[in-house]
């Protein structure tokens, strides 16, 4: 039996209209109704911060979200940065740090930053570091991220690229 | 790690949410913020028939100053709002230092008040300051509202005084008058955990004398503490090393913290009697404007 209800979004200036069982999780429902696997899933209980999206603007767990709730919502997920041919200054100075060793977290790392970039000025690593503690990263490559994220909020700063 | 099947409702009012949580009342699990909640619904810890989701409910978003220099909180209020509201920054800078202990970013854009305080994590933040800052809560179903002192809100972990067909609309802080002292301490092992424990001090000072001093502890039993003994050991005095002392001993032996994964419970008193002195120290300074 499957009790569906029909929800439309807007993920990465996409608008979607999709038909979803109430307990579809939004990280689900990203990577398998939509394809878009560039969101990924860790714990699934909202602590290791992979699946991190932006929901109409904020950073949020799309683990700890269903996608019915995300009717009517705008959504950005990693997919909405850049392409590998052009990337955004972030995703540039993830590559440029060495932000990424194994990759899993990189997403989730991304859009938190997205997020910490907008809202926080960033002036100390204690200040970066607080803003990704809700990121894992098992490569435990933390050194690198805070610096891409540093390089990141300097380059906002200037204005540059 | 998937939830089981349940019947997800969006009331567009706090009536219709109301009459739907009285019709299904045992069988219903309001979602808010969904921070705690959903990870419980997706290890099947919970499996509620009924999900009734309030996010949309209008009016219940917001923090405003009350005319009496006190906040009115609707329960809906996400705490990154606490988190950059200039009303809570002034009237209420020790609540303002906790929300930021509160997990991480993402989780302070989608977490609400009125979700902390019903789920009732013995050391949670808000749950805490609802208590240090003697808030009065409203809780509201179909039948009606009624108000209840923080103090008589938490009953024990993960419980509260709130009935099945009841949600909290709204969390008044009243103003903290002169009260110019104030500390909040907590201790985690990461940025962003859960607290091992955690203290708020606020305290008024006039001639060199505690006139008036509020600690609240979280970690020193199933819900936060308000140490009556160590705030009334205060008073008439200046906070020095024997009033310290005083106040760690009082609130000693009214906590009874529990061991769990991470710490005894003979750790977590230890800590506390710390966390006490720390935050009475910090709040005696605040109030002679030795720290901004």
């Amino acid at each position: 039996m499957s009790d569906t209800l029909d929800i439309r979004v807007v993920v990465n200036g996409v608008t979607y209209e999709r038909a979803v069982e109430p307990r579809l999780l939004l990280s689900d429902f990203l990577r398998q109704t939509l394809g878009l696997t560039g969101t990924h899933v860790g714990c699934e209980h909202g602590v290791c911060g992979a699946c991190t999206i932006l929901l109409d603007g904020d950073s949020a767990r799309a683990c700890l979200t269903f996608a019915v709730q995300a009717d009517g919502c705008r959504i950005e997920t990693v997919e909405s940065l850049g392409t590998v041919a052009r990337m955004s200054p972030l995703q540039e100075a993830f590559r440029e740090h060495h932000g990424l060793q194994c990759g899993f977290c990189t997403a989730g790392m991304l859009m938190t930053s997205v997020d910490l970039l907008k809202k926080w000025p960033l002036a100390s690593d204690a200040e970066i570091r607080d803003g990704l503690s809700g990121n894992l990263c098992r490569c435990t490559g933390y050194q690198h991220i805070v610096a891409a994220v540093r390089a990141a909020a300097a380059q906002r700063k200037d204005g540059s690229k | 790690m998937k939830p089981a099947r349940f019947k997800y409702l969006r009331p567009a009012s706090l009536e219709e949410a109301l009459a739907a949580l009285g019709e299904h009342a045992d069988d219903a699990k309001l979602i808010a913020g969904g921070q705690s909640l959903v990870p419980m619904l997706n290890f099947r810890l919970l499996a509620p028939a009924v999900l009734i989701d309030i996010n949309r409910l209008p009016g219940l978003g917001a923090a405003t100053e009350a005319p009496d220099g006190g906040l009115r909180i609707g329960a809906l209020t996400r705490h990154q709002t606490l988190e950059w509201s200039d009303a809570v920054k002034r009237r209420f800078p020790v609540m303002h230092a906790a929300v930021k202990h509160i997990g991480h970013l993402a989780i302070r854009n989608r977490g609400t008040i009125g979700g902390s305080l019903s789920h009732a994590d013995p050391t949670a933040e808000l749950p805490l300051m609802s208590v240090l800052l003697d808030a009065t809560l409203t809780a509201s179903s179909a039948r009606g509202s009624r108000t209840i002192a923080a103090r008589e809100f938490f009953l024990g972990p993960l419980a509260t005084v709130l009935e099945p067909h009841e949600m909290l609309t709204r969390v008044d802080m009243p103003s903290l008058g002169d009260r110019a002292g104030w500390a909040f301490e907590e201790f985690a092992r990461r940025c962003g955990d859960y607290a091992i424990a955690a203290v708020g001090a606020v305290i008024g000072v006039a001639n060199g004398r505690v006139t008036d001093a509020r600690i609240a502890i979280a970690g020193g039993g199933g819900g936060p503490v308000r140490a009556t003994r160590a705030e009334q050991s205060l008073a008439g005095r200046a906070i020095d090393d024997a009033a310290l002392r005083d106040a760690m001993q009082a609130a000693d032996a009214e906590i009874d913290p529990v061991g769990d994964l991470q710490v005894s419970g003979e750790y977590r008193r230890h800590l506390i009697g710390v966390l006490v002195q720390r935050a009475l120290r910090g709040a005696w300074q605040r109030a002679h404007g030795a720290t901004a």
